[in-house]
């Protein structure tokens, strides 16, 4: 069977001030149906450029993406999109952020609000449907905000270090709240985070990530079983294993930066 | 010992100062310091406002009504007339400049070029337009609706334009990643994230509007508490011209807290609206 996700010799070059970056080269990568996939790496590595190319808010400048067979040219409902920032709509309460892709698909309003109301409480939002997000706390706001592509039925969740502004207790609710999705759903979730804790906690493949160009490492396969326990053992040996490879990046990227300051 | 409500207490801490200001303001007059020709004592003013606002004639039973009769003092058909010509003028004004500001802050080719004309007009005040709308308009209403209207347009269409233009990226995303067409993305999503921006612009607009309205008053109508206070000075009734600098102080309040009002409303989703 084909992958769900094919991409293939995937580039990407920015050019900014008349020089160019490379931020991702050659990118060759599948994704199958139902996989929980971690992009790992320090900051430009080129993780959220893959995601947005996947997304479709910045094709690569050579080689392609395909979700399903077809050419991924431009955002698409059938891959749900869940940002650091939360992107709440302000001026929609809860209940209108989450059942706005509905509405947009012109589904009857019955049907919006059974769904809407399904959601909320899946996600133990149900009281505040009529609040508007400057009322929620952020960890509920990033819950909203998966109740609002959960909303749209995507086979697949994108998902750009999305419990990053989050303090460390938040994040583990979220997560677990998210596992617990992803388990019933069966979707196919691509998660970028610099937290490799986090990768190891969630994914079932963890792909490091190379700091510029981006490049792909490492592709790891974590067989853990589940529920995780971050104190067990093989939890640290594969944290430590993934650290060694995260770390050389990031020494990389550091060592880019002092130069980009002694230039300066 | 009685408590009162810290809401009472400080009302009435905040009209210590201007009850001092006109205590002192009236003692010096009612001892003679002052000549009442140049500041006449609040009690007078107090006096004038009151007859200004008095209907003219006797209530008549077989006249047009009770409440046409209460309301047919002098005062009020000024407040009435200025207050007309500033909604009319600020209607015609924001009603223009709002879809033109929409356009040019959703295009960027439309917005290069009108952008030039916009600025050269801009700074003209709109006090310099009397001339010509007198010129082309005569004398009544319509010049003094044309004044306020211009006074109106300029802050609303630069505060529509930054508006969409301002519209957080990260918004438009999320709603292309929902499924989101052209016509939704602007009706849904930067129409409701610039009208923050949109009602500072109309608030002032408004402010803009009152001011023009109280000049172009004094130039080219014949009524109105403008034109009221300037006839005032031809006969130094002074005691009259501070009357209606109080109305119009209060009506500028009203409006501004109508406002105020109709700005808590639309942005109860904003931050920092709470209260």
């Amino acid at each position: 069977m084909d992958a769900q996700i094919q991409v293939r010799n995937a580039s990407k070059v920015f050019s900014s001030n008349g020089s160019e970056i490379t931020a991702l080269q050659d990118i060759n990568l599948d994704i199958h149906s139902g996989q929980f996939v971690c992009l790992l790496g320090p900051s430009g590595c080129g993780k959220s450029t893959l995601l947005n190319a996947i997304a479709g808010f910045s094709p690569p400048s050579s080689g392609t993406v395909k979700v399903d067979g077809k050419v991924v040219q431009s955002p698409g409902a059938d891959r749900g999109m869940v940002f650091q920032e939360y992107a709440l709509f302000p001026w929609m309460t809860v209940g209108e952020n989450v059942g706005f892709g509905l509405e947009i698909k012109k589904t009857p309003k019955a049907r919006i609000k059974e769904k809407v109301d399904m959601l909320l409480s899946k996600l133990r939002l149900q009281d505040f449907r009529d609040r508007f997000p400057k009322d929620l706390s952020g960890g509920m706001q990033q819950r909203v905000a998966i109740a609002r592509v959960l909303a749209l039925d995507s086979p697949i969740l994108l998902m750009d270090e999305p419990f990053g502004a989050l303090d460390s207790l938040t994040r583990r609710n979220l997560q677990d709240e998210l596992l617990r999705v992803w388990t019933e759903y069966g979707k196919t979730i691509i998660f970028v985070t610099h937290s490799i804790e986090e990768s190891v906690y969630l994914a079932d493949r963890t792909i490091v990530m190379t700091y510029r160009p981006g490049t792909i490492k490492k592709d790891f396969s974590i067989t853990l079983p589940r529920q995780r326990d971050p104190a067990a053992p093989e939890f640290n040996e594969l944290k430590k294993e993934l650290a060694g490879l995260v770390i050389e990046e990031q020494r990389r990227y550091n060592q880019s930066d002092t130069w980009a300051h002694a230039l300066n | 010992m009685k408590i009162y409500p810290i809401k009472t207490l400080e009302r009435l801490r905040g009209a210590i100062v201007p009850a001092s200001v006109i205590a002192v303001w009236q003692a010096l007059s009612s001892q003679g310091y002052i000549n009442p020709q140049i500041l006449p004592a609040p009690t007078a003013v107090v006096a004038r406002w009151l007859d200004y606002l008095r209907p003219m004639e006797a209530y008549n039973a077989a006249g047009s009504g009770f409440m046409a009769w209460l309301f047919s003092g002098e005062l009020v058909r000024d407040a009435y007339s200025s207050l007309y010509r500033v909604v009319a003028g600020f209607l015609i004004g924001a009603g223009l400049a709002l879809p033109l500001g929409l356009l040019m802050g959703a295009n960027d080719k439309f917005y290069k070029l009108c952008d030039p004309l916009v600025q050269v007009l801009r700074p003209i005040p709109p006090i310099a337009y009397i001339p010509l709308a007198i010129l082309w308009f005569g004398l009544g209403n319509p010049p003094a609706v044309f004044l306020i209207s211009i006074g109106a347009f300029f802050p609303v269409l630069l505060n529509t334009i930054s508006g969409v233009r301002n519209v957080d990226g990260i918004y438009i995303r999320a709603a292309r990643n929902l499924g989101a067409g052209q016509a939704t993305l602007f009706v849904r999503v930067i129409l409701p994230a610039a009208t923050p921006y949109i009602l500072t612009g109309a608030r002032i607009g408004i402010g803009t509007a009152f001011i023009v309205v109280i000049v172009s008053e004094m130039i080219a109508v014949n009524n109105g508490l403008g034109f009221r206070i300037l006839e005032a000075r031809e006969f130094l009734w002074s005691d009259k011209i501070i009357a209606g600098m109080f109305t119009i102080g209060l009506l500028g309040l009203g409006i501004d807290t109508g406002i105020n009002s109709l700005n808590r409303y639309l942005l109860k989703w904003h931050r920092g609206m709470d209260h």
